[in-house]
């Protein structure tokens, strides 16, 4: 029984490799292949589908967009989300319990009840389809989560820690920088990960809050598939393409990634 | 835990954070409110209708109808992730270089934008190109997701165990990590069948996580919209259409704003409620 375990994990990562090569096998085929014949593995091996696009700006600009408000939105939701949880983590005031509860309560709207409202708001304030927009939309939900994660790993850490400091001499803001942050690396590490990765799956909000100059690569993948007709080679190259910074960023959190999916709380 | 210090000052502490979510969460709902009690024709004239659009929305057939196929899918979905997640987590190497290949490739489908897995699902399961579709027409069964229902529902339920199994066998996996190697030695001491170890250390050291795991994967199932719409478009005909879909349907597609809002409204009280009562009874699970 025990010497069998081993399959278990197996046959669930070869399930969720599937599809993946699929994908990866239709993006180095022709369109004439993929619609004309079934193969399990390329006959007429081509990069053709990721030269377009990365000679294409229509295509690799979807990119770099997609990673700019992804990143802005990240650091404006941990940055935020720094002090709030420090709050929540150490003081009691008039309140603070309501409030963690609200701010959990966003994390739970369904995005597609905001889509409309969001459109007219930013459009009324002139942010719309800049990355700004999009990067401070994904707030409703990261920074919630974000402060969530924090509060855990704060609440971790000996209060003796903050009081030392003081006794030390320490201004607050000081200690904060200088002692605190430092201490909680690993929680600030988790919380970005996850802010990122929320930031970077969702695409009905960014979609709807952005129209040229800041549109999302999953966005620009529909609309070429619904325009360009059904140019399904150069669909599962730039799907390829989406994976890889994901890719990149589990590698760094790899050793962190246990841990952090328990919020920092078991 | 250490006791808190009362400190009212602390509220400064959490003002950009209240600032930045009130922008994104207050002004749009009250649109949504504005919207759900007045009909428009158009150029900004509103009048006012009062609960009228509420009253529609709760009678109507359409909304009976995908609140139930919601109901069901995130049911299904729930009763296939949350056991079939701990059990991948039960059976994963505990130390060793597999730890880390397991958690990273596991951890690739949470990362992959939401359209691009409907794609993905798309072309895997097409019944001429895909691998799938393929495979189970080869299997002699009849299956083109596109025009059988029964077919269309499986695909949809895949994809989803396909994409967010692994954020149950993630967190399960960090529940079971935390059980020091003691409570196991003891066990064996005493002679516990596997099953024995599984109810009276292992589960209750997975309560914590195993709540966040249900309470996330509820959320997120109920307001499932992207991965659907590119899969399957609600299709065929309205059997995958989901809540999500089926308002976005209605505000974008025929632009009737005043029954959208209603329904928004009370999709978002559902979910709060349904939140609510998880959360409540977990808890009180958790004291006893």
């Amino acid at each position: 029984m025990r010497r069998f375990t081993w399959l278990v994990p197996t046959l669930y990562i070869l399930f969720l490799m599937l599809p993946i090569y699929w994908l990866l096998n239709m993006s180095f085929k022709t369109t004439n292949e993929i619609l004309g014949v079934f193969t399990l593995w390329p006959r007429e091996f081509t990069l053709d589908n990721y030269r377009k696009i990365f000679t294409d700006p229509t295509w690799y600009n979807g990119y770099l967009n997609s990673l700019s408000y992804v990143v802005m939105n990240t650091v404006i939701s941990v940055t935020a989300a720094l002090p709030a949880a420090y709050a929540f983590s150490r003081y009691r005031f008039l309140g603070d319990k309501h409030l963690f509860f609200w701010l959990l309560t966003n994390r739970m709207a369904p995005p597609a009840v905001f889509a409309l409202p969001f459109f007219q708001l930013y459009s009324a304030v002139n942010l719309f389809d800049t990355y700004i927009a999009v990067a401070l939309a994904h707030c409703l939900f990261n920074i919630p989560l974000a402060v969530w994660i924090l509060e855990g790993f704060m609440s971790g850490v000996p209060k003796e820690l903050d009081e030392t400091a003081y006794v030390d001499g320490y201004p607050f803001w000081r200690f904060f920088v200088k002692i605190f942050i430092p201490t909680i690396a690993a929680g600030i590490g988790v919380a970005a990960f996850f802010c990122f990765m929320f930031s970077w799956v969702e695409l009905l909000l960014a979609k709807t809050l952005t129209s040229v100059a800041a549109k999302p690569i999953a966005a620009t993948m529909t609309r070429t598939a619904s325009t360009a007709g059904y140019e399904l080679g150069l669909l599962a190259a730039a799907g390829t393409l989406t994976i890889v910074p994901g890719a990149f960023v589990i590698y760094f959190v790899r050793n962190y990634i246990a841990k952090g999916f328990a919020l920092g709380r078991v | 835990m250490a006791t808190k210090t009362q400190n009212p000052k602390a509220w400064l502490f959490v003002l950009p954070v209240v600032a930045l979510v009130a922008f994104n969460a207050l002004i749009p709902l009250m649109t949504v409110v504005n919207y759900s009690v007045q009909e428009t024709f158009g150029d900004n004239v509103f009048f006012w209708e009062g609960v009228k659009w509420f009253e529609q929305v709760l009678h109507s057939e359409r909304f009976h109808a995908s609140l139930l196929r919601q109901l069901m899918f995130t049911s299904i979905i729930l009763t296939i992730e949350v056991p079939l997640g701990v059990a991948i987590a039960l059976s994963m190497p505990k130390k060793g270089v597999g730890v880390s290949v397991c958690l990273v490739l596991m951890a690739l489908p949470l990362l992959i934008p939401w359209n691009v897995v409907g794609a993905m699902w798309n072309i895997f399961a097409l019944p001429d190109i895909g691998l799938l579709g393929r495979m189970i027409n080869g299997l002699g069964i009849d299956y083109n997701f596109t025009q059988q229902p029964g077919a269309a529902w499986f695909t949809t339920v895949m994809m989803d165990v396909w994409h967010w199994t692994s954020l149950v066998v993630l967190l399960a996996y960090a529940g079971l990590r935390s059980i020091p190697d003691a409570y196991y030695q003891a066990a064996k001491i005493d002679g516990a069948t596997p099953w024995a170890v599984f109810r009276f250390i292992q589960l209750p050291k997975m309560k914590r996580v195993l709540t966040i795991a249900i309470l996330l994967r509820f959320m997120d199932s109920f307001m499932i919209y992207t991965e659907p719409f590119v899969l399957t478009g609600g299709g065929p005909g309205n059997t995958t259409t989901f809540l999500s879909i089926d308002l976005v349907k209605i505000a974008l597609g025929q632009f009737d704003l005043g029954p959208a809002a209603a329904m928004s409204l009370i999709y978002f009280l559902i979910v709060l409620l349904l939140c609510w009562i998880f959360y409540t009874l977990m808890m009180r699970h958790e004291a006893q």
